[in-house]
């Protein structure tokens, strides 16, 4: 009996680690390049952001609790942040630590935007907070803050088609 | 029904112009805004200029921070070559405080401005110009009392470490000018913060 305490106390301490130690891999284009382009039948909702956009914060609960209520289904949440690399482990990491954030985080090390804000997409600005929602060919780009409803029908519509 | 139509056709237009941005080639309109001193700065005041360079910026964005210095060291060299820099801040202080015409005072003290750091009460210049963000540059040049776009978008290509700057799109935009050349990067994108309109829910 007490090993098996033990043993589930190991358990819980071992999830917990798991849910506090974010990973958050450094990409640069290439890479994010295939994150917009997958060719399957999931879902993705790309979001890119920054921990000093404000906007961006205000709508990040929403991505995560689309991220949770669409946990059975072909859907992938993937958070962009646009931080700099400099601050990842400062800044980004105990940023994501405190928010218990549970989406897929990647940093985007490109400084120069220049060269890749029209590859996401040519109406692009360059202001953030803006998302992706794609299913194989089937991209779609908006340069908005979203509130929660608005988000769950649009990746109702892609789900459905 | 006929009418709902008509509405919504209405709206869409409406939609549509209010996103609307300038394009290359474009005149874009003076304005007659507030400046930091009190007194109220028009493009037309400045007799002397061959054109300017208008920056949408603001006190709260790190982006725009980053910049800060940079905007100041653009106007001491490209002013006197008639280039000088005019600082617009377009943000809602209800939704960023810091973001106030006081504090924007405090902030141009902090950094030395050398140029207007004009406040846009309505946001309705930011939307003429189509600008998004901050910061957001668009480079005019004085041609027939017209002021023409010649340039827009950064800075330069590394907002993160101004040392680690390769292409200085702006600086390299107004060389053109002076040149007597076609601007050769014509417009370019950067990240920065979205420009919080006067006026607009949430």
């Amino acid at each position: 009996m007490k090993k098996i305490l033990f043993l589930s106390y190991l358990w819980i301490f071992s999830v917990q680690l798991n849910i506090m130690a974010q990973e958050v891999p450094l990409i640069i284009w290439p890479q994010m390049e295939q994150l917009l382009t997958k060719q399957n039948d999931t879902t993705y909702v790309v979001n890119f952001w920054a921990t000093w956009c404000r906007p961006c914060i205000a709508e990040l609960p929403y991505f995560e609790q689309l991220n949770k209520n669409y946990k059975s289904e072909k859907l992938k949440v993937i958070l962009v942040s646009l931080d700099f690399d400099v601050e990842l482990e400062q800044r980004l990491k105990p940023f994501l630590n405190k928010r218990g954030i549970q989406s897929e985080v990647y940093l985007l090390n490109e400084p120069d935007a220049n060269t890749w804000i029209n590859k996401v997409s040519p109406d692009w600005s360059g202001a953030i907070p803006a998302t992706v929602i794609y299913r194989g060919n089937d991209y779609s780009f908006y340069e908005k803050s979203f509130q929660y409803k608005e988000l769950d029908s649009l990746v109702n519509i892609k789900l459905k088609n | 029904m006929k009418k709902m139509f008509v509405i919504l056709f209405m709206f869409i237009i409406a939609a549509q112009v209010s996103l609307a941005q300038y394009k290359i080639g474009d005149e874009a309109i003076d304005f007659n805004l507030k400046n930091i001193d009190g007194k109220m700065v028009k493009m037309a005041d400045f007799a002397e200029a061959k054109g300017f360079v208008v920056v949408f910026t603001c006190n709260h964005c790190p982006w725009s921070k980053l910049y800060e210095d940079r905007i100041v060291e653009l106007d001491k060299e490209f002013a006197a070559k008639g280039f000088p820099v005019i600082a617009i801040n377009s943000n809602d202080p209800e939704a960023y405080p810091e973001d106030d015409f006081e504090s924007m005072k405090i902030r141009a003290a902090e950094k030395g401005f050398t140029f207007p750091y004009l406040v846009d009460e309505t946001s309705g210049l930011a939307k003429t110009y189509g600008a998004t963000k901050t910061p957001h540059i668009f480079l005019l040049r004085k041609e027939n009392a017209q002021f023409i776009v010649k340039y827009m978008g950064a800075i330069d290509d590394n907002p993160k470490d101004a040392k680690g700057v390769s292409k200085k799109y702006l600086a390299n935009a107004i060389y053109d000018l002076l040149a007597g050349r076609d601007v050769e990067t014509k417009e370019t994108k950067a990240i920065g913060c979205s420009i919080k309109y006067r006026g607009e829910a949430e």
